[in-house]
Order: structure tokens, then C-alpha cells, then sequence
């Protein structure tokens, strides 16, 4: 039983514990609540996957169960049920952190090569294409 | 035949310049931190209520009072933000007036907080649901905004303040006005 007990603390001890410290308030309101109206829901869902969370870089704020995330999509649920548009929202987060902090593609003076290569690509090879057909032919 | 041939020419060229693109980028070092876009903005407006019993709430007209500040984003519960307290106390001897906005925290744990680290700051609001941090573009804790005297954000430090940045903030505070 002894033996028993001293394997349990220390399998305990190995047992990692978080490096970096969490707040213990609780969530924003709505940070985990949903909105009441359906629509409301499913437009503020919607963008919420389409923001960045800026402490956990590589999810969506819906995704996330960082503090930040939650105080975000209370920021996002807050404003849709003001009436906000989903895109004024977006604005005002990227008017703040760049364009760094929406997933959702935008056509910039650093981004138009990648919709202008596919474009160019593809002419490229129609062209190719209508020349080797018309030789063949 | 010739033809050809420069064609391939061409294809490897381009293969050649875009693995040339990759090698150069991915030996770049990762910026991990997100720049407040909201440097050179004015502050956006806020009034929060007191984080401390021991000092007043903070709202944006405390910022445009006609002096320039350093706003201090921090929390008890950020281990770095306990490791910048000497820098803060440093700048507040140089001069520097501090004021703090405290995220996601109770007022005993800033209480406890600023008895054992200093409190350096002369207004100290309550930000429960980083409402505040958002709006300046801020994305973590502890973070260093310049203010100007007329509530204009002048410059952002990121993460803690080790005792090299000391001067660096003292001079973006003096370019604001001080």
C-alpha cells in the first residue's frame, strides 16, 4: 500500500505543469455564450473563425480557449448584437493589429502577385495548349 | 530543337528563383510579436474603474491632460510583468509618469502584487475583459505604450522592459514632450 501510494506521488510529480500563468477571472459574457438570436449567432460564428487569436497565432478565436480569444469573441458577439456588420467588426480589429489579425484573404499592394500569378499561369498554358493543338492539326 | 531547350532553360530559372526566394526567407528570423497598428492614433476613447484601493481609476481624459505618460499594460498574474518592476521604478525616478491599466484581474491580487513588486503608477484602471487592451491594438502582457500630451499613442514596447530599453523609453517619452 505504501509502495503504492509513493508510485501515485510520484507518477504526481510528473504530471507537467503550465509554464505560463492564467488569470482566474471568469470569461467575458459572451465569451462562451451564444446569442440568442440564431442569425446573430451564425454571423457572429462565422467571422469568428475568420479572426486571428492573437495569443495562440495559428487558431481562429472560435478555436481558442485563450483568456484573449474569449474577450474577442465577447468583443465580436457584443457588437453583432448592436447591429454592427460582421466586415465593420473586421475593420475595426484590423484598424488595430493589421491585416495580421483576419484570415480572410484581401487583395493589397503586397498580396495582388498571388491572384495575379494563377491569372497569368493559366493564360500562359492556354496559349501553350492552342499552339501545340494547331500544330498537331 | 533550340527552341526547346530554351524553354527548359527558362523552367529552371524559375525554379531556381523561387527556391533562392524560400532559402532567403525561411532563414529570416519569425517576428513573433503583433505591432499595434495604432501608433500615431489617438487614444480611443475609455473609462475604467479603479484595479487598486490604493490608487484611481484610468480613462482616456487622464491621458490628454497636457502631459506625456507611459501606459503600462500589465497583470498580478503575468510572471513578466513582475520581472519589469525595477525598470518601471527606474523610469518613475527618471521622471517618467506611469499610469497602468490592469488586465483580467481582482483588486486584492493587484493589491498583493504591487506590495511586494511597487507601485510606480499614479492611476491604475480595471480592464475585466481586455475591452481597453483591444482597442489600443495590444495583444499581451505587460506592454509599454507612449503617450503624448494630447492622448496621441507615440510609440508601443513589447513585452517586459529589461534595464537596456530603460533609456530607449525615457527618449520616446522626451520626443513626446516631456
Amino acid at each position: 500500500m505504501k509502495q503504492l501510494v509513493a508510485l501515485i506521488a510520484a507518477l504526481g510529480l510528473l504530471v507537467p505543469l503550465p509554464v505560463t500563468a492564467q488569470d482566474t477571472m471568469p470569461p467575458a459574457p459572451y465569451a462562451y455564450q451564444q446569442l440568442e438570436n440564431p442569425e446573430q449567432e451564425a454571423a457572429a460564428r462565422e467571422l469568428m473563425h475568420t479572426l486571428r487569436c492573437l495569443k495562440c497565432q495559428s487558431q481562429s478565436i472560435a478555436d481558442s480557449d485563450a483568456p484573449m480569444a474569449g474577450d474577442m469573441r465577447h468583443q465580436v458577439r457584443t457588437r453583432i448584437l448592436a447591429g454592427e456588420e460582421p466586415e465593420h467588426i473586421r475593420a475595426w480589429l484590423v484598424e488595430r493589429y493589421g491585416d495580421y489579425v483576419s484570415y480572410a484573404p484581401t487583395v493589397s499592394s503586397t498580396t495582388w502577385p498571388l491572384f495575379a500569378i494563377p491569372v497569368l499561369l493559366l493564360a500562359i498554358c492556354g496559349f501553350v495548349f492552342a499552339s501545340r493543338m494547331r500544330r498537331r492539326s | 530543337m533550340m527552341q526547346v531547350r530554351w524553354g527548359l532553360w527558362i523552367i529552371i530559372g524559375i525554379a531556381a528563383g523561387l527556391f533562392g526566394l524560400f532559402a532567403y526567407q525561411l532563414s529570416q528570423p519569425k517576428v513573433e510579436f503583433v505591432q499595434s497598428a495604432m501608433v500615431g492614433q489617438m487614444m480611443p476613447a475609455f473609462d475604467l474603474p479603479p484595479a487598486s484601493g490604493s490608487r484611481p481609476g484610468l480613462s482616456s481624459a487622464d491621458l490628454a491632460d497636457g502631459t506625456p505618460k507611459l501606459l503600462n499594460v500589465f497583470a498580478s498574474w503575468c510572471i513578466p510583468c513582475a520581472s519589469e518592476a525595477p525598470q518601471l521604478e527606474a523610469l518613475e525616478r527618471a521622471g517618467a509618469r506611469i499610469v497602468a491599466v490592469a488586465i483580467r484581474d481582482r483588486p486584492e491580487d493587484v493589491d498583493r502584487f504591487l506590495s511586494i513588486y511597487g507601485n510606480p503608477f499614479t492611476r491604475i484602471g480595471r480592464d475585466d475583459i481586455s475591452e481597453v487592451q483591444l482597442s489600443i491594438g495590444s495583444s499581451g502582457v505587460p506592454e509599454t505604450f507612449v503617450i503624448d500630451g494630447q492622448g496621441r499613442i507615440t510609440h508601443q514596447h513589447i513585452g517586459d522592459i529589461r534595464p537596456e530599453h530603460v533609456a530607449d523609453l525615457l527618449r520616446e517619452l522626451e520626443e513626446a514632450g516631456a
